[in-house]
């Protein structure tokens, strides 16, 4: 059986090189950084390379600009609770309908608290709206959170042109870019963008190892008070295997760019005409033509997308999707809903997200198998006309359950 | 994913009875899209038996929802129609050896599938009487919806009263938080506000029950009670029961027939103790007799 990876969204293998350069700092150089002995010999140095290297990915202007944190949504935390307490005065924070937990559930607590949410709306091809979001800006806004690439879709926000508009309005600006590190180029010295957030384990580092880029300038309150690490903006003893591990994985993710944004988006594109060309009624969704060039999100109509995954695990295949189901919740995906998917489809999306570690025959693998899966389940739905291989006629109205 | 049992995902690789049944006299559809489950089921009925000759179904859904139909056409195959309006949806999740607390609602779907299908049959029209939220308490499955009305009709206060009516939150307490939410939110409806500190609110004559010990006498009556509503369905697989003794809050049954030594004896007797624990309201241990021996010993022990 094949063992085939496409759920590199959710999180990646460490890379071999990774764990190899990590090791000696659990074995040997495991002093604390902050110590004045040979155990501690080179690791305030390792860590200042490892900066140094985060920063070359970012195109940060000042290696000082880096902190490292425990993850993505540390990272985010940070960011928008610095920014309200730095401006007490400022009530509003505007976010899109599409961000991650880490930020959709930080302001839903902030709202509670008395803080206006302007969550921008997406279009049906998940895009904001510039206009509307200009309208937002005012001296009332603390920050602007605003993810760079969408997790589940790939769909890429315009952060560098709404950091710009921002910065007219002279309202703070942070992006989430976990999913966006390490796939796209970046350089954040040319650009008005105040905070970063990524994560580690996003681009074949660990897990448990973040990073918040902060401008130069920018004013900030830390979430973690204590000794001094971080320059006092982060404190806690520093994860020093982590982030080394994380400055190793920074310099491949530089060295792989091209063969990302080249091979990489080959295979997602390869598959993803296979799949549609094969099966019928079903479709990507998102930003076709501005997109990470890792993932696709595929909605199969009339089916379920934690049975499609069942399925196609049974066949090693290991992909997510935006059903309820997979999460316990009752709703399907937000993104799925803010982009108006319906209900059938919503229900039935499959992210595939890929990797350097893919290949072209994995790709095949998959459009081997993902006709039958999908028939399979649509000969179980009420929705799916078995006889004639098609879906019934007017399926909302053929299947009226009783409390629809 | 989820930690399904190799029930659930035989049920779900290998379902039984998909798709409609012919010339159907009975159809059931519950469900929602919007939730992402959708159930059809299409009964074959037997006009002069009412025996249920064929059952099949057609499910939108996920792996435990699709299983959870499967498994229920297999258990009501043969059955009367009364004897499958009998079922309930503990008896589908039973069946398939247990599903995690967030996919109960699909068991509970099969159940009003399974209604639905009958009242059709009968020329009557069901209607759904719950309704869904979001799950709050993991640890026994209590929504937010459930909660929100019990708030509202007992006029609950704290976190303690919930627990006391609804169960929510008597577990790992990490769903604390989420339920100050729904008082907090019912209060401010009621033109009050919460307060954590406040006096909870008398305990439901249930719970009050609960509190004041059984006796010995009361308890064995109670068993006896259960166990002769289990009979019936241990005996339609070969199987039999019978309670031996009772000692403080342990049980002790004969297993016989196919239930004996057979695999599945020892889950038999899990579901028998889950059951005894719901209907008297006290931790219920039960224990097969050929233990008894050495622990009357540790009991007697005990009490020396």
């Amino acid at each position: 059986m094949p063992d085939i990876y496409l759920d590199n969204n959710a999180t990646t293998k460490v890379d071999r090189a990774v764990v190899d350069a990590m090791i000696p700092y659990f074995t040997e150089y495991f002093g604390n950084p902050s110590s004045i002995h040979r155990f501690a010999d080179g690791v305030a140095k390792a860590i200042k390379k490892a900066r140094g290297q985060v920063q070359e990915l970012l195109g940060a202007e000042h290696d000082s600009e880096i902190i490292f944190t425990s993850c993505g949504t540390e990272s985010d935390s940070t960011a928008i609770l610095s920014a309200i307490k730095c401006q007490p005065n400022r009530k509003e924070i505007i976010t899109t309908a599409v961000e991650h937990p880490a930020i959709l559930n930080l302001v839903d607590n902030l709202e509670k608290e008395g803080y206006t949410i302007h969550r921008m709306p997406v279009d049906k091809c998940g895009r904001l709206n510039l206009e509307s979001y200009k309208k937002l800006l005012s001296d009332q806004v603390a920050i602007v959170s605003v993810m760079w690439a969408n997790n589940e879709t790939g769909t890429i926000f315009p952060v560098v042109e709404m950091a710009e508009m921002a910065h007219e309005a002279g309202v703070m600006f942070h992006t989430d870019a976990v999913q966006a590190v390490g796939k796209i180029p970046m350089m954040l010295q040319d650009t008005k963008i105040d905070m970063l957030s990524l994560s580690g384990h996003k681009l074949h580092a660990p897990k448990g190892i973040g990073v918040l880029y902060l401008r130069r300038g920018t004013r900030f309150r830390p979430l973690l008070r204590g000794g001094h690490q971080e320059r006092g903006r982060r404190a806690g003893t520093e994860n020093t295997a982590s982030i080394v591990g994380l400055g190793v994985a920074c310099e491949l993710a530089m060295q792989h760019m091209e063969f990302e944004n080249n091979q990489v988006k080959a295979m997602r594109d390869r598959l993803e005409r296979g799949i549609t060309e094969q099966i019928p009624h079903s479709f990507v969704t998102g930003d076709m033509n501005n997109r990470l060039p890792n993932t696709t999100d595929i909605a199969f109509e009339y089916i379920e997308g934690e049975a499609i995954l069942m399925l196609l695990n049974k066949a090693g295949i290991a992909a997510s999707s935006g059903s309820a189901c997979t999460s316990g919740s009752l709703e399907p995906s937000h993104v799925m809903r803010a982009m108006d998917i319906p209900y059938t489809a919503a229900h039935g999306t499959i992210r595939f997200s890929f990797s350097r570690y893919n290949s072209m025959h994995e790709v095949d693998e998959v459009l081997k198998v993902m006709p039958d899966i999908v028939a399979a389940l649509r000969k179980l739905s009420p929705y799916w006309d078995s006889v004639n291989n098609c879906p019934v006629a007017d399926p909302e109205q053929a299947f009226q359950p009783t409390y629809a | 994913m989820w930690d399904y049992s190799d029930k659930v995902k035989d049920h779900f690789f290998n379902p039984k009875n998909a798709g409609a049944v012919a010339e159907a006299n009975a159809i059931g559809e519950v469900g929602s899209i919007s939730c992402g489950d959708a159930l059809r089921l299409t009964l074959k009925v037997n006009e002069d038996t009412e025996v249920i000759e064929d059952a099949g179904f057609q499910t939108f859904g996920c792996g435990s929802a699709i299983a959870s139909s499967s498994v229920l056409t297999e258990i009501i195959k043969g059955m009367t129609l009364d004897e499958a309006l009998k079922v309930t949806n503990q008896d589908i999740a039973a069946e398939l050896d247990g599903l995690p607390p967030e996919k109960m609602h699909c068991s509970v779907m099969g159940r009003e599938a399974l209604q639905a299908a009958v009242a059709n049959y009968r020329g009557e029209e069901w209607k759904d009487d719950h309704e869904e939220g979001a799950l709050v308490c993991k640890c026994f499955a209590i929504d937010a919806v459930m909660i929100e009305e019990m708030v509202w009709a007992n006029k609950l206060r704290t976190v303690e009263d919930v627990t006391n009516y609804t169960k929510a939150g008597g577990g790992c307490a990490a769903c604390h938080e989420d339920i100050e939410a729904i008082l907090e939110k019912v209060l401010k409806e009621r033109g009050e506000t919460f307060d954590p500190n406040a006096a909870p609110v008398a305990k439901p004559e249930a719970a009050k029950a609960e509190k004041k010990p059984m006796t010995n006498l009361q308890r064995i009556k109670k068993i006896e009670e259960v166990l002769t509503a289990l009979r019936p369905q241990l005996m339609a697989d070969g199987g039999d029961v019978e309670l031996v003794e009772v000692i403080g809050n342990t049980a002790y049954v004969n297993m016989t027939g196919a239930c004996n030594g057979c695999q599945m004896a020892a889950m038999t007797i899990a579901g028998i103790q889950q059951r005894l624990m719901e209907v008297l309201g006290e931790f219920i241990k039960v224990v097969p007799a050929s233990e008894m021996s050495k622990l009357v010993n540790i009991e007697g022990a005990g009490h020396a």
